[in-house]
């Protein structure tokens, strides 16, 4: 489960060591924008550190390399890959020939270094290249568990502004969402870059909920509870969806085929959400009497 | 082991090190600043001592000025500064 | 008639100040102050010696003071609070005799109960009449409330009102009146306006205060204190003030009107009061302009001295209404004992304030601090010094769990029902321990450089000076 995805920058130390407390479901260690060139090397050595020693409790442990055309790609790899992360962020996936590159070094230099624990892959998708390639890198290897959408610089790459309505990116949005769920991944949303409007994150969260992304990053902790709290089921959500399991039972048990609830066929596609649905609230601990 | 030239690493921000490196003749000598100096000061000589030893260091001198840095921060500035020094990155 | 005489040096004179008496100052001007300066300068170039000064709080601003118990003019301090830079000085050994500690409820109770009797009260007022009433509220000086004042003003046997705004008589709207006011000096500046009081106070940005003063919200939800009515009492400081915030939304979503909020106001606590939070403010201290702004015109904003806000005793006084109080530690350990008053050196760096009598005062007395700050880990064994018994602190919110004291079976319960990570304080500490190292124990000087006095005027700890050499 990962509704929220916080970014830590790489050269924080203030950020790094309290990045397993903000409440996010999953923390992003940033080698890439918010690292300078010039401490790169320093950025790499202290989160690779900071992987080795600090316990992150049950938060998933992502790292966003530098792009695979730069310099600092393989040196990334060489020192993260063996702290365990649990997927890695690849900046300016345009191709799936380049996410496949990526997966062909990964697993080069996990065999080198004796690897037992394998590293997904999150190809980032912030190029018109890469949105329109979508499907193909989000289907280019196993290793691709999720494509993640980064606005900023692809709106800078469309030429044109990017605002808090988002109608810029909505082309982007749907197009990820269908390439994600086409190829059976999970898929991210952009951060909400606003630190200060309350109101425009959970505006903005909720649509990406609405539009099917799985959950959706962030670049400020005080975005984080607002995007748990949309990601997650609602008491309404969570009881309909036992009413179906119910339901479904209830029909195992008399023999029936077809199924009514409140009024409404219940197909497959209704029992899979709900599946789902309980599911996430199990994983959040969220008991069926509290919804009752 | 490779020739070292001067190198710093790190910053002076809270729960950061700033750490200064530079060639000497006779062995190591650790200068230390902190805040936690009468609290974690020997702990913090053991690990710069410890990451020295690790990277093969066995001449050097070493400014560390501590804001309260976790032993993994530490050991990261220390770390980087060393590998600057030999031109390593 | 005319109270006002021609210098400082005569009003010292007049008001009969010899060796060995005792001298007062209130901390209103905060680290702004001219006054307790110039006057300890007079009274060194009158020669006269061993003096006891009695302060409701010292700054950095004051560190002369240091200088004068070099040439014996002073030989004892007595405070509620201290800071660092003093402090450290004091930790070294300056004094002789034992720094006394008290609480801003302690202090006005000794004197009025004569166990701290004070000769002659020096009163930095930012406006007077030539017959001494006085008031805090306006002038190029002004600090809002004189509330920690009142009691050396009715109870010393001389009091000198020194004012840098004298207006014509009578001054309207006065907190100390000219009852008890013997002389009135005229002085250019009592104060540096910039170090009375802040522009504004800001609420904090750092992510794990943020992280804290939520879950602190929504402690105080749980709790079920938070209903019409509700009082309550928060610090300046970066979580408290953040989690004032968060409480705020709270209050205005669920339409819920608190009573009063008390103690050092803030602008953010007058906005709250300006949108309904709460019916009223009593004000002991202001700590930015717009606190004072409103303390000097909207009368829900009421001035309370120090007795009235926290004294202890059977009359009571407003912590004993208090619902809820936000507090901070350096400090807290395994039996919820918290630290306010020394650094993880054992450096003095502050002192109880208001900190133990709203605690043992209010319903529910909350620490929030980080689980670590700077490496030192916050929980630990032993605090270096009680500053609050931890009998009278309720519930420890950090970033890594919430921690309710043993005695409160209920309050845990309802924490717990209300889905909030509820932990053994003893967890918390291992946690932080495992993040920043076991800190090598405090070593410590052979002398005592502070004794704290709990508000019912007990000895409740001892201070040790620094080792030697640092």
């Amino acid at each position: 489960m990962r509704r929220s995805m916080l970014f830590l920058p790489g050269n924080n130390p203030n950020m790094l060591i309290n990045g397993s407390c903000l409440g996010a479901d999953a923390v992003i260690f940033d080698l890439e924008d918010a690292v300078s060139p010039a401490e790169k090397d320093a950025a790499r050595i202290l989160v690779r550190n900071t992987m080795r020693y600090m316990d992150f409790r049950g938060c998933e442990r992502i790292v966003r390399v530098n792009a695979v055309d730069t310099p600092y790609f393989a040196a990334d790899l060489e020192a993260i890959l063996p702290e365990g992360p649990d997927m890695l962020l690849l900046p300016k996936a345009g191709t799936a020939a380049e996410v496949q590159a990526a997966d062909a070094a990964m697993t080069q230099a996990e065999e080198r270094l004796g690897l037992q624990k394998r590293a997904a892959l999150m190809p980032l998708i912030e190029t018109a290249l890469g949105v329109e390639n979508a499907f193909a890198i989000a289907a280019c290897c196993p290793r691709v568990e999720a494509l993640f959408l980064g606005a900023e610089d692809l709106t800078a790459d469309l030429q044109c502004k990017r605002t808090k309505g988002g109608r810029e990116i909505e082309y982007a949005r749907t197009r990820l969402v269908m390439a994600a769920r086409a190829a059976g991944t999970e898929v991210y949303d952009t951060p909400f870059t606003d630190v200060n409007d309350d109101e425009g994150i959970e505006a903005d969260a909720a649509l990406a909920k609405a539009l099917g992304f799985s959950g959706k990053s962030s670049i400020s902790p005080r975005h984080v509870e607002v995007i748990n709290r949309v990601f997650s089921p609602s008491p309404e959500e969570i009881r309909y969806a036992y009413e179906v399991m119910d339901a479904i039972a209830e029909a195992k048990a008399q023999g029936k085929g077809a199924i009514a609830l409140h009024g409404k066929m219940v197909d497959a596609p209704i029992v899979s959400r709900a599946q789902r649905t309980i599911a996430m609230a199990q994983a959040l601990g969220i008991s069926r009497e509290v919804t009752a | 082991m490779d020739s070292l030239r001067p190198a710093s690493a790190g910053t002076l921000e809270s729960s950061d090190a700033y750490v200064e490196i530079e060639p000497s003749e006779g062995g190591i000598q650790i200068h230390l600043e902190s805040v936690v100096l009468e609290r974690f000061g020997e702990a913090i000589r053991e690990t710069v001592q410890e990451v020295l030893e690790e990277l093969h260091v066995a001449d050097a001198c070493v400014r560390v000025v501590d804001r309260g840095a976790l032993d993994c921060v530490i050991r990261a500035r220390v770390e980087t500064a060393v590998r600057r020094g030999r031109g390593e990155c | 008639m005319s109270k006002v005489v021609k210098s400082l040096r005569e009003a010292i004179a007049l008001a009969g100040l010899r060796d060995g008496m005792t001298v007062s100052f209130h901390h209103h001007l905060r680290n702004g102050d001219f006054v307790l300066n110039f006057v300890m300068d007079e009274i060194a170039g009158m020669g006269i010696r061993d003096l006891t000064v009695n302060a409701s709080a010292l700054f950095d601003v004051h560190t002369p003071l240091i200088g004068h118990t070099e040439s014996r003019v002073v030989t004892h301090l007595a405070a509620n609070y201290i800071s660092a830079g003093l402090g450290r000085a004091i930790s070294r050994g300056a004094l002789e005799a034992p720094v006394e500690f008290r609480t801003h409820g302690g202090r006005p109770k000794d004197i009025a109960l004569g166990r701290t009797p004070i000769d002659v009260a020096f009163i930095a007022a930012p406006a007077a009449d030539p017959m001494g009433n006085c008031t805090g509220r306006i002038g190029k000086s002004t600090c809002g409330s004189l509330g920690y004042a009142f009691a050396d003003a009715m109870y010393a046997k001389r009091v000198v009102v020194i004012t840098d705004n004298i207006v014509p008589y009578p001054l309207q709207g006065w907190s100390i009146p000219e009852s008890y006011v013997d002389y009135v000096v005229t002085v250019d500046a009592i104060g540096d306006p910039k170090g009375i009081v802040s522009g504004t106070t800001q609420v904090t940005r750092d992510p794990v205060g943020l992280v804290m003063a939520a879950q602190a919200a929504k402690v105080i939800q749980a709790s079920g204190l938070l209903k019409e009515g509700f009082s309550f009492q928060t610090g300046a400081g970066g979580a408290s003030l953040a989690a004032a915030r968060f409480l705020k939304d709270i209050m205005l979503r669920e339409g819920i009107q608190g009573s009063f909020a008390s103690g050092g106001i803030t602008g953010y606590l007058v906005d709250m009061l300006r949108e309904g939070c709460f019916r009223s403010l009593m004000d002991v201290q202001c700590f930015d302009l717009k606190a004072v702004e409103s303390l000097r015109e909207d009368p829900r904003h009421q001035e309370i001295s120090a007795m009235q806000y926290a004294a202890p005793g059977e009359r009571g006084a407003v912590v004993d209404s208090l619902d809820v109080v936000i507090l901070g530690a350096t400090e807290i350990d395994t039996d919820f004992h918290v630290n306010v008053h020394t650094d993880s050196n054992g450096s003095i760096m502050g002192g109880s304030g208001g900190h133990s009598d709203t605690a043992a005062g209010s319903k529910l007395a909350m620490i929030i601090a980080p689980l670590f700050r700077a490496r030192m880990p916050i929980v630990t064994d032993r605090v270096t010094c009680i500053s609050t018994p931890g009998q009278d602190i309720d519930v420890l919110v950090t970033q890594a769990g919430v921690a309710v004291n043993p005695r409160q079976a209920e309050l845990r319960e309802r924490l717990e029902q209300a889905g909030l990570p509820v932990v053994d304080i003893h967890e918390l500490k291992e946690r932080a321990e495992a993040i920043t190292g076991k800190p090598k124990a405090l070593p410590k000087g052979d002398r005592v450089a502070a004794k704290v006095i709990s508000r019912e005027g007990e000895l409740l700890d001892t201070i040790y000076t620094l080792p030697e050499g640092r």
